[in-house]
């Protein structure tokens, strides 16, 4: 075993794990404790705010399948990713202060409570509740088969152990601090991948011989790897284009992130994390990407792209830097999953649960259900990601497109214009989630681009049409 | 109390479309460097700190670029509202 990488990654470990028993005090029980579990009470600042975005979002493919493929690619991919940078801003700049305000209007603590004042229908919540369990369910097992492999190649253990050592530390402080416990991890974590970023890339750089080296070897091995267009010219305009609607404007319709814009504190905290967000995800976007590609110089002949990352800095660094490196990864696992646990718990209790079968649910029982809720969903992720399923590994596949694809315009059309209704709404969601799953199982990448795209176009077209098959929905104030 | 909105509404759907703006803008940037200067053959490229200048200009200048606007956007356009007051107008619906 090897200790000088092990002993960072146990340190960060640990450190993250008291970090959520320690906030767990900070919840506090009565008729609050709801809004503090899932929302840590409206109160984030702007650069908890901006790290808790960037690393739920920047999951394990920021950091192993990104490089990976930027190593056998070239610089087209970090083109691609680049497409990122927007989601820093245009996520915040959308949801912004109406979302927030809306938010407080209704007393909303989930995306859901939110949909539900706004469209007053049950079939949109009872969608809406599906949608975000079974996928981000198997999104979430999918990242913790991720974390578990990646603790097994740095230390040896089992994969099982392992995957036993990942979800434990994730459960506890899950369970115990709930959304606080999550941000304020998540801000550590944003952290810890944005030093291993920097170090990774110098790293890099410095054993491939300085930048105009690198390019100049990756020039004489195939011309095609510093071009737009790919190592094998695969990457056309048009698809590469079409990923600033996956990763780039489209995260709007992903819940764990415009569950956040409901817990800013105040707008100057919106207004800095806008900025801090936005150079964090291009800085970790640009930066690890681009030591994928140069990675290619110094270790050529990797045959598994996800090795990538962890040879490199196996190869480059000492091994105790290497240890501090490769947790960003583990960092960016972890805090994609634990928004993703409480966001599938926070669907469950609050709003399937205290919405219809128990609207009068005594308060210290919603706490108990809470943690109770929490846990066992956790368990079942790790049940599943000791052997995952094919059902699993399949519905995986329709996580973030699909989930997009749904709610883009629920939420986006929800909140300006007016006479969007549920009939919408639900063609939308219905629409949206059917054409994806259609188009991807019959015609990937229609004509050269990403599956995402015509699907939230066919939502789009769904939510007008269901809009104007009814009258116009009751007229408030809130919205 | 009048027909119309929340005050608030119009400066944040003022910022919605801003931000929009920019993001158009990015792309517009991002893919006009890239394929305008990268789609020549790779012997006419011309380098900047190493890297092909259709890389420096369009991922490079383009992060630092854009992270200054929306510093500037923020600073000097977007406005601080509260988000609880209540406006005392007495809202159309009590729920």
């Amino acid at each position: 075993m090897n200790w000088d990488v092990i002993l960072p990654l146990a340190f960060f470990l640990v450190l993250v794990f008291l970090v959520g028993i320690y906030t767990s005090r900070h919840i506090k029980s009565g008729p609050s404790f709801l809004q503090d579990y899932f929302l840590a009470g409206r109160e984030l600042g702007g650069f908890v705010l901006a790290m808790t975005m960037v690393a739920t979002y920047g999951s394990a493919s920021s950091f192993i399948g990104g490089p990976g493929a930027a190593y056998q690619l070239g610089l087209g991919w970090v083109l691609l990713a680049m497409a990122q940078l927007v989601t820093g801003y245009f996520t915040l700049a959308v949801l912004g202060k109406k979302f927030a305000i809306v938010a407080r209007k209704i007393n909303a603590v989930t995306l859901i409570d939110f949909l539900k004042a706004r469209y007053d229908s049950k079939w949109v919540v009872i969608l809406s509740a599906l949608s975000i369990v079974i996928f981000l369910f198997s999104a979430m097992a999918a990242q913790w088969v991720g974390g578990g492999r990646l603790i097994e190649s740095f230390t040896g253990v089992s994969y099982s152990t392992a995957l036993f050592i990942f979800s434990g530390s994730v459960l506890v402080y899950v369970i115990a601090g709930g959304f606080r416990a999550v941000v304020i991890t998540d801000a550590i974590q944003g952290v810890v991948m944005v030093i291993g970023t920097v170090i990774i890339l110098a790293g890099t750089i410095v054993a491939g011989g300085g930048i105009e080296n690198i390019i100049v070897e990756l020039r004489a091995e195939n011309p095609n790897l510093i071009t737009p267009f790919g190592s094998d010219e695969s990457l056309t305009p048009l698809f590469v284009s079409s990923f600033w609607i996956l990763v780039g404007v489209g995260v709007v319709g992903l819940p764990q992130i415009s569950v956040r814009a409901m817990s800013y504190r105040n707008s100057k905290a919106m207004h800095r994390a806008m900025i801090i967000g936005t150079f964090v995800v291009g800085f970790i976007m640009l930066g690890m990407h681009l030591a994928g590609v140069f990675g290619r110089v110094i270790l050529p002949g990797i045959e598994v792209p996800d090795k990538v990352m962890p040879l490199l800095a196996l190869e480059v660094l000492p091994g105790w830097l290497a240890g501090i490196v490769l947790a960003a990864p583990l960092a960016a696992v972890m805090s994609t999953v634990d928004s993703v646990l409480l966001l599938v718990s926070s669907a469950i209790i609050k709003d399937v649960y205290i919405n219809y079968i128990k609207p009068d649910a005594d308060e210290r029982f919603v706490k108990r259900l809470s943690f109770g809720i929490t846990a066992v969903v956790g368990l079942s992720v790790f049940t599943m990601a000791i052997n995952p399923p094919d059902l699993l590994i399949w519905l995986n596949l329709f996580a973030f497109g699909g989930l997009e694809a749904a709610f883009i315009w629920p939420i986006v059309m929800g909140l300006y214009w007016k006479r969007g209704n549920a009939n919408g709404a639900i063609a939308s969601i219905v629409v949206g989630v059917g054409s994806y799953m259609w188009l991807h199982l019959n015609y990937p990448n229609l004509w050269g681009m990403h599956t995402v795209v015509m699907p939230i176009v066919f939502s789009f077209f769904a939510y007008i049409v269901g809009s104007f098959t009814k009258g116009d929905r009751p007229q408030t104030n809130t919205f | 109390m009048k027909k119309g909105n929340d005050w608030r509404y119009r400066i944040s759907n003022k910022e919605a479309i801003m931000g929009t703006v920019l993001a158009i803008l990015n792309f517009v940037w991002w893919y006009a460097f890239a394929y305008g200067l990268g789609g020549r053959p790779v012997k006419e490229y011309t380098y900047i700190l190493g890297f092909p200048a259709w890389f420096f200009y369009s991922c490079i200048v383009g992060f630092i670029f854009f992270t200054i606007l929306v510093f500037i956007m923020v600073k000097f356009f977007f406005k601080e509202v509260p988000f609880d007051s209540d406006d005392n107008d007495g809202e159309g619906d009590s729920r």
